[in-house]
Formats: C-alpha cells, structure tokens, sequence
C-alpha cells in the first residue's frame, strides 16, 4: 500500500523527466534567443569583413545655399560615430520657399580635403540636378562608405553641401540654343 | 522438474523451479543479484576484449589489425558496454543482495518488477552485440552518440539506440525498486541517518537515475526521430542543431558518471571502516557529501563542451561548479584516511582494493580538476589525458570498488572463504597493471595524441607500447578473478555469519551462505 504510492511517484516523476527532456528543446532555443548566445555565429557570416571596428570616426554634416537660390537646405543629423567600411545613410532635407519651381544641383566639399579620396558616396542627391515645384519639400538621402585605407590620424571628417542655382545657367544655354544664328 | 523441487521448504515457500526456469522465472533478490553480477562479469570480459584488441592496434604505430572504422566501432562499444552492461548492472547486483540484507527487509519491494529489470539486459545486449554482425559493422560514432554521425549511420545506429532505451528502462525500473525498498522496507529502528552508507549512496544514486535516464531516453528518442521519422531536432540540414544535443546528452552525462561513483564509495565506505576495526569518520558528513555531489552534478555538464563553443560567463561558471565538487569529494576521502587513521589495519584483498580506490580514484579526481580549467581543456580536449582521467574514476574508482565489494561480501553470499593468496595476485596484478595502461596515457595526452583514432605519430610509440603490455598484464589477470570466485561457489573455507571480525550490520547476523528467504521476521535492531 504505501509501496504503492511510493511507485506511483517515481512513476510519475520518471515520465515528467521524459518530458523535461522534450521540454528542454524548446527551452534551449529560448536562451539562445534571450542570451543571444547563438546568435554570434550567424553575426560572423554576415559580418561586413571591410569593416575596421577598431577605430571610430566623427562624421560632420553641414548644408549650405547659393544665395541666388531662394532654398532652405540642412541636415536631418549634424553627426555620428562610424566606423570605416560601413555602410552609413543619411538624409538631409530641402525646401523651395520661392513661389516658382527652381532646379538646384548640390556640389560636396570635405574638411580635412585629404579625406575626400575615401569618402566613397555609392547613391547621392547630388549626382544630378535636383528640380522643386514652389514650395516642395523633399527628404533626399546620401548612402556612402568611408574606405578604411583613410590615415588612421583623421578622427573627423566634415562634409559640406552647397546647393547652387543651375536653373538660371540652364535657362541661359536653352535661350542661347533657341537663338537664331543665321 | 519433479514433485520434489516443487515442495514448499521449511517456511513454506513453494521451492523454486530447478534449471533456468528457475533464474528465468525468479523474483528472489539474491538469484536477481546474483543474475545482475554474472552478466557484469561477461560484459566485462566481452569489452575487456575489445580494449585488448584498440591496445593492440596501438603497439605499433600505422595499421597493422584492424581497419579504422572498426577501430571506432571498437572504441564505441567497448566505452557503451563498460557503462552500461558492467558498471551499472554490477551496482544493481550489489544492490540486489546488499540492500535487503542491510536494511532486515525480506526482499526488495517489487520482487516480479526485478525480475523483468534484470531480463530486460540480455535483450539489450544482444541488440547493442548483434550489430557487429550487420552490414556497416557496429555503431562507430563514439559512446556519447553525438549527431551528426549518430544521425548518418547504418541500421546498428537503430539498434543500439532501441538498446539504450531497453537499458535505460531496466536501471529505472530497478532504481524505483531500490528507492521503494529503502524509504519503506527497513526494519524498525533504522532511521535513515542510521542506514549504511552503501544503502545511502544507492538511494540518492537511484534518485539520479530516475531523474536523468528519462532524458537520455528522450535524447535517443529524438536522434531515432531524425533518422527515421524525417525530424530536425539536431540535424542542421533541416535547421536542427547539433549542439542542442549535447546539451540535452550531457545533461544525463555528468550526473551519470557520478551514478558510476556513488555506489562504489558507499562499498568503500563499508570495506575501510570493517578492516580498520573502527567506526567511519564523520558518517553525517559523507552523507551530505554524497548528497550535496549529486546536486552539483546537475550544474556542470557544459565542462564536457568548452570547446564547442560558448560565452565567457558560461565557461567561467562551469568551470567554478565543477571544482565546487572537488570539496564535498574531498570531505569523502578525507573522512576514508581518517577512518584508517589509528585504526588497527589488516590487508585481506578487499581492503586492498579499497585503498587502492582511495588512492588512485584521488589521482582520477586531480586530473579531471586539471580538465575543469576550460583553458586547459580547451587544449586537452580529445586528447589521451581525458582517456587517462576517466579511466582511473572507472578502472580504479567504479572497477575496483566492485573487485573489493566481491571480495568482502562472496563469503557470504557463496559460504566459503575465497582463496586469499589468489586474491592478492589478482589485486596486484591489476593494480600495476592499471597504472602502466593508463598512467603514460597522461603523458601521451599532455603531448597532444588524440583519441579515437587508430594510428599515431611516431614519437608516441614507446608510452603506448608500454600502455599495451600493461593492459595485457591487466586483462588476463581478470582470470585470475573468475578463478577467485568459481572456486568460492564451489568449496573452500567454510565462512562463519560474521565473516570479518570487524564487520558491523544486519547483513552479517544471517548465517553464511545467506539462506533463500532472510529476515521473514523482522530483525530486532537496537
């Protein structure tokens, strides 16, 4: 009788460990998720190689107008901290606060200027003529890397947008081709 | 079988069937003990074979008899049938007839249950033996059954998994038995801080049992799934992971080594206090100790994974929780030293095996502290060091733990004194014989030969040349044991009822042979 009971909760706890094993499955993947413990392998397939973590850089972003162009143009961030070799985005935005549509084209400029060889730009606004209706406003972004093989003793680097008004060139060169030339 | 061995006896038991019906059919705990003993013994010498013919391949560097991938299924099979076919059913045997007799019980609490533990082994091992004979050759994926060999095998990886969960079964079986017998069937007047020490450590061992071998059942149950029932649980090609298994295997892996220990302390815990002719030192405290080992046991197995792979904080934690258990280890042989200190000592061949567990199982605990270092493990992985370390907690730990529990307790069970001259040339044989097998393995370790694999570069030729004669040394003297005993069963000595004159417990108030039936009154126990 008590031999009974006694075999009936070792029975019991005996199928409760079968299933502990089972539940042990489920359990192991919650840690790895929770620790991210596993996850470190899937980080180093996927890890940029290119990247040099061992040095930060200041990235400074500065926006500038032409004062013929009636635009107001900044950067949506002044600065971060990246590393060389990553892949960095960011936005910057602008407004035509003229009641008539204006075609603008940015040129960059860089500080220290011996940086401009590695600030590697993949997409950018400024690569063609940017035209705003009156009163557009626009998010337009930079997507870029900066090459790794840049001088370890350049801890920041700033870059400069100046939109200009290339409208008014483009107007004069249409009217100069409209010409009659004889 | 005639009328006559139907007649009931003096106490009116019906007399057993005579012949094989008689062990087929038995639900006596001294013939189940008895079954458990003789079929440890035959594994012993079938994997002690095996070890012969891995020694053999060794002496000589480049591959002289065996191809490498029986070498592996040798390595395999010899390491699952040591575990699992010797030490493990040799503990029961000695449970089987020590625990009744211990604790004045009649016989263990579920006498039919036992029979059916104990049959279920021969079916395992003919499943886990068979598989030599099939195509593809036994298992060769190592005895801790690692995917993703264990998921790529032939169909012997099927069989020994059915036989892993037929022996699984069978030890719970007998664990649930054992706890039954022990919480409920003592004698009045043994409390349980009053129970032999070998009664202790068998019960917190079947509680280990109990808790542990379900989840190897349920790990081999998934592995089973994956190779036949299109799962993923470890196979990475379907998204499984393989390490996951090891976690789950090491889970019941680490306390399953301390379920090849405990009992052979407890058997040394009776032997050195009987030939010292002295109480054991500090009794309370080797009960905590054995307890508080058997909970650590359960917040270390990572140790056998620090080079799979895994944070800082996890290895700095599994590394301090397994030297956490050098200290309730260290209070065990501490209080064995002190047991014998001052003590008035006589060497028959139990005690002599029993020091020389105390001894060499310490140089087995040391060097699996120096494993504990995941550092040093990281280098020592796989390596002839970890052969060494886990051969001497289960050559001269567990083996030689059960060569002294024979030696101590074959008078009573056969009667007869055994011939003591025989008995300390097999103590000494085996005993030099160990230490030249396994001793240079820590040299050959430290200078980076790895295990499992059949051949080896030249400069490790001498340390396993001698590693090979000492393993001869030490695997015929084993005849030199079946001799001890046949010629106890079938004469010598007659033994008295208190066989050794410092020998305390119930056990030695029953006449020599123990009768059949013991303790059908319950024994007066002041």
């Amino acid at each position: 009788m008590g031999n009974a009971r006694t075999l009936t909760k070792l029975v019991a706890a005996t199928l409760g460990m079968f299933g502990f094993g089972f539940a042990l499955v489920p359990f192991y993947y919650k840690i790895c998720e929770v620790t991210g413990i596993n996850s470190g392998d899937e980080q180093s397939l996927a890890r940029n190689t290119q990247v040099d973590a061992s040095r930060w850089v200041t990235l400074e972003f500065d926006a500038n107008t032409n004062t013929a162009l009636p635009w107001q143009f900044k950067p949506l961030q002044r600065s971060l901290r990246v590393h060389p070799g990553q892949l960095v985005q960011v936005e910057y935005e602008v407004t035509n606060s003229s009641n008539r549509a204006v075609v603008g084209q940015a040129v960059p400029s860089y500080g220290p200027a011996r940086a401009a060889a590695y600030f590697k730009k993949i997409e950018c606004f400024c690569f063609t003529p940017q035209t705003l209706a009156a009163g557009e406003r626009r998010r337009m972004p930079v997507l870029f890397v900066l090459d790794p093989a840049m001088d370890r003793e350049v801890h920041t680097v700033t870059l400069s947008y100046t939109f200009f008004d290339t409208g008014a060139k483009a107007q004069a060169a249409e009217r100069r081709e409209a010409a009659p030339h004889g | 079988m005639s009328d006559a061995a139907h007649a009931p006896d003096a106490h009116g038991h019906p007399a057993p069937p005579g012949g094989i019906m008689r062990w087929l059919t038995t639900t006596n705990h001294k013939d189940i003990g008895s079954l458990y003993l003789w079929f440890a013994l035959i594994m012993l010498f079938a994997a002690g074979s095996m070890a012969l013919l891995i020694r053999a391949e060794l002496f000589q560097p480049g591959l002289q008899l065996v191809r490498p991938d029986f070498f592996n299924q040798l390595t395999t099979m010899h390491g699952l049938i040591m575990i699992f076919g010797v030490i493990m059913p040799a503990f029961t045997g000695f449970a089987n007839w020590q625990v009744p007799l211990m604790l004045g019980a009649p016989d263990m609490a579920f006498p039919r249950m036992n029979n059916w533990s104990f049959w279920l082994l021969p079916v395992a091992a003919i499943l886990l033996m068979s598989s030599f004979l099939l195509p593809g050759g036994a298992v060769a994926g190592g005895w801790t059954m690692y995917p993703p060999l264990f998921i790529q095998g032939g169909v012997s990886y099927d069989l020994t998994i059915l036989a892993v969960h037929i022996m699984g079964l069978s030890s719970i079986m007998g664990s649930i038995n054992i706890i039954t017998t022990i919480l409920n069937m003592r004698a009045p007047g043994i409390a349980l801080m009053k129970m032999p020490l070998f009664v202790w450590t068998w019960l917190i061992t079947a509680y280990l049992l109990i808790a542990t071998m379900p989840v190897l059942a349920g790990a081999v149950t998934m592995l089973l799934a994956d190779r036949n029932f299109g799962t993923h649980f470890f196979n990475a090609a379907g998204g499984g992971d393989p390490v996951m298994f090891q976690h789950i295997f090491w889970f019941f892996g680490h306390p399953e080594v301390y379920i090849l220990i405990l009992p052979a302390f407890g058997i040394v815990s009776q032997i050195i206090p009987t030939f010292s002719r002295k109480p054991l030192f500090g009794y309370a405290s080797m009960v905590y100790a054995t307890a508080s080992i058997a909970i650590l046991s359960f917040t270390v197995w990572a140790h056998h994974m620090f080079a799979v792979g895994m944070p800082v904080a996890a290895q700095l934690f599994f590394m301090l929780s397994t030297m956490l258990i050098a200290v309730p280890t260290g209070v065990k042989v501490f209080n064995w030293v002190a047991t014998m200190w001052k003590g008035s000592l006589t060497f028959e061949t139990p005690m002599l095996f029993a020091i020389a567990f105390v001894c060499l199982f310490t140089i087995g605990g040391f060097s699996g502290l120096v494993l504990a270092v995941a550092p040093v493990d990281i280098q020592l992985q796989d390596t002839y060091y970890v052969v060494a370390h886990f051969h001497y907690v289960l050559v001269s730990g567990a083996l030689f733990s059960i060569f002294a529990g024979i030696y101590f307790w074959l008078p009573k069970w056969t009667g007869h004194m055994y011939d003591e001259t025989l008995g300390k040339w097999h103590f000494w044989l085996s005993v030099v014989g160990m230490n030249i097998v396994f001793f240079p393995m820590h040299f050959l370790g430290l200078a980076g030969m790895p295990r499992r694999i059949p051949d080896y570069a030249l400069q490790f030729t001498d340390f396993n040349q001698i590693a090979t004669v000492g393993a001869f040394v030490f695997g015929f003297s084993q005849l030199v044991f079946l001799a001890v005993v046949l010629k106890a069963i079938k004469g010598g000595a007659k033994a008295p009822a208190r066989v050794w004159e410092g020998a305390e417990g119930l056990e030695w108030t029953v006449p020599s042979p123990a009768p059949y039936h013991t303790f059908e009154t319950v024994p007066a126990v002041k």
